[in-house]
């Protein structure tokens, strides 16, 4: 029994068999099939369940506008649900299963849907899933997802990769139907770079299946001969398997190109699809035309097809749906596929053609002026009942039954820029609006031009056109001849006869009577339609049921179609993996790892890495037998406050500011003075937001009278440097002043402890003096270590300790900083990680992003003198507003935790005692904590209203997600030190 | 989009970050009697035309230059763009 329906002729390659399965069960088809051809050609009808009534159903396309034939593909990592079988190319070993059905596709449970049908129409969900709402989360959607399904994904990692390109050309052609190919090799011809992409992967469109001739080749020929010059032209690139899904502004498309899927395994080094960024000077849509089904009871059988995709089986896969055919239709195209299937010698039982004057039909009896008005078989069409134009009652016997309702020329990627498509009354069609999306045009069927002869003649004319704009000399060669006969097209969209449900968007179950409901409920407007019946939504957004759906709804009213509405699509034509976008920036790769010239050392040295704006920071450095952070960590702290320790801090931002106008740049980005700032001298500097937000901090280092280098944190690196930009370009560009980002230029160390300057002066060449006396603190100085290595070191603590930083080219990073392990030995020198840092800064109050986030002032932050009120800086004039500078708002205090019970957090409410914490007001909020193994003790930093003057007093820190409230007194921010004596020894 | 970078030529608008309109440029003078309400409506008063717009985009990755770019906001249609800094200088000597 195998291939049952197979013609003979056709475009598939007999000598190669391929074998394939559906639903675990064993088939054949040749090279050149489509999965839903060779299934097809195997007598199977019947290949899904519909997604809301679970109606059996079969393949109604023959391309990617396919609403039922969606399957699963492929097994294991692999697997790939949803995908059109009509576009599925067929390739040995393919496993496809049917979706949305249990336990099979033949008997499905959940079939019962569709006798609870009546129940179950539009709106049903909105009006009966409303209470109690807590059900919607937990029962009612994870139900009605289960029974209302698509395909599934396996949840396991895509072994395969995705790449993402660009492109650019000067005319790229959408489509390689007759207009498309008429106008690429127009634009090839003359000598311009010239895209053409289709999404099929044999170009002609149409031509392949139809059986007319083109001047004295058939239609399939013609196609062929004009893809091989095309693929001969050095400067037309041909893109076939390449869907162009979506149009952005100035010419950009996206496309994606499938360039695996059609094999058995993505070779080797090769991407499974590219998606594609098209940068074109002049674009035309030859994107064809999709033909519409007409609504009758059980219309949606399967078996029951559209009268192109029939024809197309026939001529181009050699395939037959049934033995016996019957035609409905309104127009002559139905007349075509009736002659084409009498020709390969399939019965056509009758063509019912609503037309009373409609034409004869040599080898099958015409019912003229008769429709279809339901149909029999229901797991495969068996017969159609037609009512006759004497208003008696027929039964055609029919295995299969093309409709053809007319044409809708395909404008989705026109309306992608909000050219809304007008209404043609004559062809009854949408075409593309005039509001033309700049740079592209149409040409085709696309644009309603539905005859061959027309399609090749417009894709010339368009071709010359977009060149012409290009400056580039185009000449119009005759074209062969070609068919050009009319439609003759009656309008005729649903019979109205019958109680059952007719269908107008088979994907998502909407029927002539959901429309009915839907405005019955005042919901008339086309948008109003679609969000009520769900009506175009999905994977094939209505390529075959929008039209149809808004016809009907303007009969129902008595309105014109313009008056009811449009339609409108937006991007992407067809659906996109998400992982074809994603390209390779995926896991790791999605955004770079930056890696600190000490990285090396870091890693070999028992670091522990954290992400910090892309960096990776060692957080602690783990001995042997250290088995929990807090040990390495305490260890680190104790070790800076009595010997030394050495840290990594390349990340920093580093800013290098040059030129005579620097000085008075700096006064404008710092709310402090810089101007003033010495030669050989550093400063904390704090930046404010124009709004008088405090933004950022870090030191400025003057190294000459025209030159500083600033410091930024590491997470405002970038924006600090663009905000810079901005001040120099944007507001001050008379200053002499040139600003560049050097932060990987420099590596940089801290070195920390009261015995920092000792192991100092071990690398320091003679010569530098550094001693407290020479070099005190704050102090900066450009010099040479280990025998002439040039560096800069900066006397600068964030530690609060004796220390130093010292900047040194990123080559030289590892090797210092073995020397000054191996040299710091005898001192106890210990690395030293960004939590010991931290501890060290809550200690010494030094606020970092927890405290300069977003929410708080100079003012707030205890800064408020550094804000020099006689010269006019960013923020300055705006963090006078009242709510900014009130003294009784948020204040930076010390918090010390009182109760050793579990360590309050960060993000905690500030809570009076003598209040209960649920229902009291917030007094402020905790930003910081850490153990302070210095003062054993639990610390933290936060903002308390009125902080300044509530010194001493205990408040609770309440943490509402775990239900914790723990006391803790409100301290000075500053824990240690708060004379600053050990810095200046 | 496309913007026709001054100085590097016809750029992919991904490489920009926006900013908003152009009259960011004109800060009001912090001597003025009133700044603080001219600070305001500088930095929070802003129209939001339908039509020709000028607007600040960076170069982040390009050359860092700030430009200004007059972009229709309906049809995205940019009919002009060029450097703040030159506009800013030229306007400075005219002033």
């Amino acid at each position: 029994m195998s291939q049952i329906n197979r013609l003979n002729g056709g475009l598939v390659e007999r000598q190669t068999l391929l074998n394939f399965t559906f639903d675990n069960q064993s088939f054949q088809g040749y090279k050149g099939d489509t999965l839903a051809s060779a299934l097809l050609a195997n007598g199977v009808r019947l290949v899904g369940r519909s997604f809301k009534y679970h109606r059996p159903r079969g393949i109604f396309t023959a391309g990617s506008e396919e609403p039922n034939a969606l399957v699963e593909l492929r097994r294991y990592a692999r697997q790939e649900p949803n995908t059109r079988a009509t576009v599925a190319e067929l390739f040995d070993g393919l496993e496809a299963k049917s979706q949305n059905r249990w336990p099979s596709l033949k008997f499905d449970l959940l079939a019962i849907n569709d006798r609870l049908s009546s129940f179950l129409g539009a709106g049903f969900y909105y009006k009966t899933f409303m209470w109690p709402a807590s059900f919607w989360e937990k029962v009612y959607e994870p139900i009605i997802r289960r029974a209302a399904g698509l395909g599934n994904i396996s949840f396991l990692e895509d072994p395969d990769h995705y790449d993402r390109g660009f492109l650019h050309c000067d005319v790229l052609v959408i489509g390689g139907g007759p207009a498309g190919l008429s106008a690429a090799l127009t634009a090839g011809r003359a000598g311009a770079s010239v895209i053409l992409a289709d999404e099929d992967f044999r170009l002609g469109g149409r031509l392949n299946s139809e059986t007319f001739e083109i001047g004295e080749l058939s239609a399939s020929k013609y196609a062929q001969d004009a893809a091989a010059e095309l693929e001969s032209m050095p400067n037309v690139r041909v893109m076939s398997r390449t869907s162009v899904v979506s149009s952005y502004d100035h010419g950009i498309y996206t496309a994606v190109e499938r360039v695996s899927d059609h094999l058995p395994k993505t070779p080797q080094g090769k991407p499974r699809q590219i998606f594609w960024r098209i940068y074109s000077k002049r674009a035309i849509v030859c994107a064809g035309a999709i033909e519409r089904p007409i609504a009758f009871e059980n219309n949606d059988r399967p078996g029951s097809m559209l009268s192109s995709a029939i024809l197309a089986y026939a001529n181009r896969w050699a395939v037959a749906p049934a033995d016996t055919v019957a035609v409905f239709t309104n127009n002559d195209n139905g007349h075509r596929t009736a002659y084409d299937l009498i020709a390969k010698g399939v019965t056509v039982s009758a063509v019912i053609d609503t037309r009373l004057n409609a034409p004869k039909v040599n080898g099958a009896e015409l019912l003229a002026g008769a429709k279809v008005i339901n149909s029999k078989g229901r797991k495969g069409l068996r017969s159609v009942s037609v009512r006759l134009q004497n208003g008696q009652l027929r039964q055609i016997p029919c295995g299969a039954l093309a409709v053809s309702g007319g044409w809708n020329a395909n404008v989705a990627v026109t309306c992608h820029q909000n050219n809304r498509p007008v209404w043609d009354e004559g062809l009854t069609s949408f075409v593309p609006g005039n509001n033309t999306s700049p740079g592209q045009s149409c040409a085709g069927a696309a644009r309603g031009d539905f005859s061959t002869a027309a399609a090749l003649n417009g894709g010339a004319r368009q071709a010359i056109s977009a060149l012409d704009d290009l400056g580039i000399d185009a000449k119009f060669e005759n074209l062969p001849t070609a068919e050009d006969v009319a439609l003759n097209l009656s309008p005729f969209w649903y019979v109205g006869e019958g109680k059952g449900r007719a269908w107008i968007d088979q994907q998502n179950d909407v029927t002539v009577k959901d429309i009915e409901q839907s405005i019955q409920e005042n919901f008339s407007a086309s948008e109003h339609i679609k969000r009520y019946t769900t009506l175009g939504m999905a994977t094939d957004q209505g390529k075959t049921g929008n039209v149809l759906g808004l016809a009907i709804a303007a009969e129902l009213t008595g309105r014109t179609i313009p008056d009811t509405g449009s339609i409108s699509f937006r991007p992407p034509y067809t659906p996109v993996a998400i992982g074809a976008m994603a390209g390779r920036s995926i896991g790791m790769h999605y955004r770079p790892v930056r890696k600190t010239p000490f990285h090396k050392w870091n890693e070999e040295n028992g670091a522990v890495f954290t992400e910090v704006g892309n960096w990776l920071r060692a957080q602690w450095y783990a001995l042997p037998g250290e088995t929990h952070w807090r040990q390495s960590v305490d260890r680190e702290v104790l070790a800076i406050g009595n010997s030394v320790g050495i840290a990594d801090v390349s990340t920093l931002g580093k800013i290098d500011v040059q030129g005579s106008g620097a000085a008075e740049f700096l006064n404008k980005i710092y709310t402090n003075a810089i101007a003033k700032l010495p030669v050989g001298k550093c400063r904390y500097g704090l930046m404010l937001r124009e709004d008088g937000i405090a933004y950022d901090d870090g030191t400025v280092a003057r190294l000459a009278d025209d030159r500083f280098i600033v410091t930024t944190t590491t997470i405002n690196a970038a924006l600090v440097y663009q905000n810079m930009q901005f001040v120099r370009q944007c507001l001050w560009p008379e200053l002499d002043v040139q600003v560049q980002s050097v932060t990987e230029a420099w590596g940089q160390i801290a070195i920390a402890g009261p015995t920092s300057r000792r192991l100092l002066e071990k690398i320091i060449d003679p010569g530098f003096d550094i001693s407290n006396g020479a070099f005190p603190f704050m102090a900066n100085s450009e010099l040479t270590i280990c025998d002439g290595l040039p560096a800069r070191l900066f006397r600068i603590s964030f530690s609060g300790q004796l220390a130093y930083e010292l900047a040194l080219p990123p080559r030289f990073c590892d090797s210092v900083m073995r020397i000054l392990i191996e040299l710091g030995e005898p001192l106890n020198a210990v690395p030293y990680g960004i939590e010991a840092m931290n501890v060290m800064r809550i200690e010494k109050g030094h606020a970092t992003g927890a405290e300069i986030n977003g929410q708080t002032t100079a003012l707030s932050l205890g800064l408020g003198r550094m804000v020099n009120k006689t010269k006019d800086s960013i923020g300055n004039v705006l963090s006078e507003r009242d709510v900014l500078s009130d003294p009784s708002g948020p204040m930076l205090v010390g918090l010390r935790q009182l109760e050793e019970k579990v360590p309050i957090v960060a993000g905690s409410h500030l809570v009076n005692l003598q209040e209960k914490t649920g229902e009291a007001e917030s007094q402020g909020y905790v930003t910081s904590v850490a153990y302070s193994p210095n003062l054993e003790s639990t610390i933290g930093l936060g903002f308390l209203k009125n902080g300044e003057s509530r010194k001493g007093e205990i408040i609770w820190a309440v943490n509402p997600l775990q239900g914790e409230e723990v006391q803790v007194e409100v301290t000075n921010p500053v824990f240690v030190d708060p004379e600053g004596e050990r810095l200046r020894v | 989009m496309i913007i026709d970078h001054p100085l590097l030529g016809p750029r992919d608008s991904q490489e920009f970050t926006y900013l908003g309109d152009a009259t960011l440029l004109n800060r009001p003078d912090w001597k003025s009697e009133n700044s603080s309400n001219e600070f305001f409506e500088y930095l929070y008063l802003r129209d939001n035309p339908a039509g020709p717009h000028r607007e600040l985009w960076y170069h982040t990755y390009g050359d860092q230059s700030w430009l200004i770019v007059t972009r229709d906001t309906v049809t995205h249609e940019i009919s002009h763009v060029e450097l703040a800094n030159d506009f800013k200088r030229k306007r400075g000597k005219g002033a």
